[in-house]
């Protein structure tokens, strides 16, 4: 099933905002995962699959995780769109193999607190690569394309939470 | 105020001279900067800046005539009636078309085509019947017919585009349009490439089997002298925002035997002659598709922009974005690693470039735009059908109106500099 994006969640700016960095944006790492993206591949025998897409700009990633327990033994995607969406996605997915399923979720938590400005978040070892993100925190209109992968991840968790009850 | 030297030292003719320091000084939002540099704003396709003389007019009539139109017997109810009503005379005039009647206010060309799915559509199509419409189109010509296609059992048939987004045109009297043709319905100028379409040939063509015709002018009026009589289309719609007037108005105009055959829009007041327990009579043409309070500065604001644009002359807007466009698609197009779509000629598109550059992503290009001051769309521009056939998802679009100079062209190189910098 496709899901879309909650575009209007994305915070609207009152003043007209400071210049931001682009620098910031886009860092080396960012470009080099959108370039050599990770676990970017068809996951043979899949738990569950999630198909996110930003209707507003056409970004779209098909995540795919392999459940054993309560833990993620795989996780790849396929997509498309700009480099922060498909590099936070590669990010990501790095990030979750072997994580227990209440990690993944407190993962998803942490990365959307650093996109929402949160210093603390940013500093959190535990964001890997993912920190290099940080500067889209800067860029408004640019959050909901790094939040595209963890709102599939999120999708893919309660889906499989409700899965795991039966 | 600087004059432009290059306009001030031709001779004075009848109509002004086309003097591009004047008309940027008529557009306030034009005055600023962003992100610390002065604005060079070429999301024109989507919406255009708005002229002070519009902004007055729609000050002046909050702030001295507001009341509901058509309705009260008293002083400020007859001068909106009579701005607002004056208002359709001028979109009328604009357009080549001989009797206000014939114009129809709506929310804007998306508003207008559902108003014809619905009130005609609904009434003339059944199970086999077709609907031609091209890929080309944006969403707002595609929706509304799957939508009525799908009440009706009708069929969507559509003209295929080239490798340059051109319609292909070859089978269209000997198959595309066919006896079970009822509507062919296309764009005047694509959004997201700037094509333009031979509408004379599409017309002819559909007429010859008894098919009716909309022309999608949200891109089209905007930028070149219309005229609906001449042209021989049996719909013709446009919005309002895109060409220097208010969000949020809109006008269908419609040959008036098929406007007076069709059923009603939607049910309310205004559009009613006289109401029964069980039935009602409509109002005439064109109140019976003006269900409700209308947006009546919307309206006024329209005819204020119909009246700066007709100042400066459409033929002096079209030759200027013609100059533009040719300058633009030469330094764009050679910046290293950009991709130009669209047609190769420029007698066959409007002042649009949309385009790719390397493996940057069009959001990425955007925000780096955006940085400089350079507001550009990025995205598939609401026309995914012409996104697909170029097996692309998406690209960056600058487009052009008549207060856009040569100056923001190179601006616009420069900020491309700095994507080809950082995608190194």
């Amino acid at each position: 099933m496709l899901r879309a994006l909650h575009y209007l969640s994305v915070q609207t700016v009152q003043a007209p905002m400071e210049t931001p960095q682009l620098s910031s944006l886009y860092q080396q790492l960012i470009l080099e995962h959108y370039r050599n993206p990770r676990n970017k591949a068809e996951l043979e025998e899949k738990s569950v699959e999630i198909h996110m897409a930003n209707p507003v700009c056409g970004d779209e990633i098909r995540l795919q995780l392999r459940i054993e327990g309560d833990t993620i033994a795989e996780a790849k995607f396929v997509g498309q769109g700009c480099s922060i969406s498909q590099a936070s996605v590669s990010m990501m997915t790095t990030l979750l193999k072997g994580r227990r399923l209440d990690e993944a979720e407190e993962l998803a938590a942490r990365f959307t607190e650093m996109m929402h400005g949160d210093e603390d978040a940013a500093k959190d070892r535990s964001l890997g690569d993912l920190r290099a993100l940080q500067g889209v925190s800067k860029f408004p209109v640019r959050i909901k394309c790094a939040l595209l992968g963890f709102d599939a991840l999120q999708e893919a968790l309660k889906k499989s939470a409700g899965r795991a009850t039966h | 105020m600087t004059r432009s030297t290059s306009t001030s030292a031709e001779p004075r003719s009848a109509a002004p001279a086309f003097d591009l320091d004047r008309i940027r000084a008529d557009f306030p939002a034009l005055r600023q900067e962003v992100h610390g540099r002065p604005l060079v704003y070429l999301d024109n396709a989507a919406t255009s800046q708005k002229p002070q003389s519009v902004l007055d007019v729609i000050e002046r009539y909050y702030e001295q005539d507001n009341a509901n139109v058509h309705r009260g017997i008293h002083e400020l109810s007859r001068r909106a009636t009579v701005a607002y009503e004056e208002a359709r005379k001028k979109v009328a005039a604009w357009i080549g078309a001989s009797n206000p009647a014939q114009i129809v206010w709506t929310r804007g060309t998306t508003d207008a085509i559902n108003l014809v799915a619905h009130a005609w559509g609904l009434d003339h199509l059944g199970e086999g019947d077709e609907i031609l419409l091209t890929v080309l189109e944006h969403h707002s010509n595609i929706v509304p017919w799957q939508i009525l296609a799908g009440r009706t059992g009708a069929r969507l048939r559509y003209v295929e585009l080239d490798e340059q987004g051109r319609l292909v045109l070859d089978d269209l009297e000997t198959g595309l349009v066919n006896e079970r043709t009822r509507l062919v319905t296309v764009s005047h100028v694509s959004n997201a490439l700037g094509t333009v379409n031979p509408l004379p040939r599409i017309i002819e063509a559909a007429h010859a089997v008894g098919a009716i015709v909309l022309v999608d002018g949200a891109q089209g009026a905007v930028h070149t002298k219309v005229d609906v009589e001449s042209l021989g289309a049996d719909f013709y719609a446009l919005s309002g925002h895109k060409m220097c007037g208010p969000t949020g108005i809109g006008a269908l105009w419609g040959r008036r035997e098929l406007l007076e055959t069709m059923a009603p829009y939607q049910g309310g007041g205004e559009m009613i002659h006289v109401v029964d327990r069980d039935a009602s009579s409509w109002a005439a043409v064109p109140h019976k598709f003006e269900a409700g309070t209308p947006n009546i500065v919307g309206a006024i604001g329209l005819g204020a922009a119909v009246d700066y644009l007709s100042g400066i002359g459409m033929e002096a807007v079209e030759a200027h974005e013609r100059d533009l466009l040719a300058y633009a698609l030469d330094r764009v197009g050679s910046v290293p690693g950009v991709r130009i779509f669209g047609p190769e000629s420029q007698d066959e598109r409007s002042a649009v470039v949309s385009f790719t550059l390397g493996d940057a992503h069009p959001h990425d290009i955007s925000t780096i735009l955006d940085t400089e001051g350079i507001a550009v769309r990025a995205g598939h521009h609401c026309a995914q059908l012409v996104m697909k056939h170029f097996d692309v998802s998406a690209t960056a679009r600058a487009s052009f109106y008549l207060y856009n100079t040569k100056d923001e062209v190179d601006r616009l190189v420069e900020g491309l500099d700095e994507v080809r910098r950082i995608f190194a």
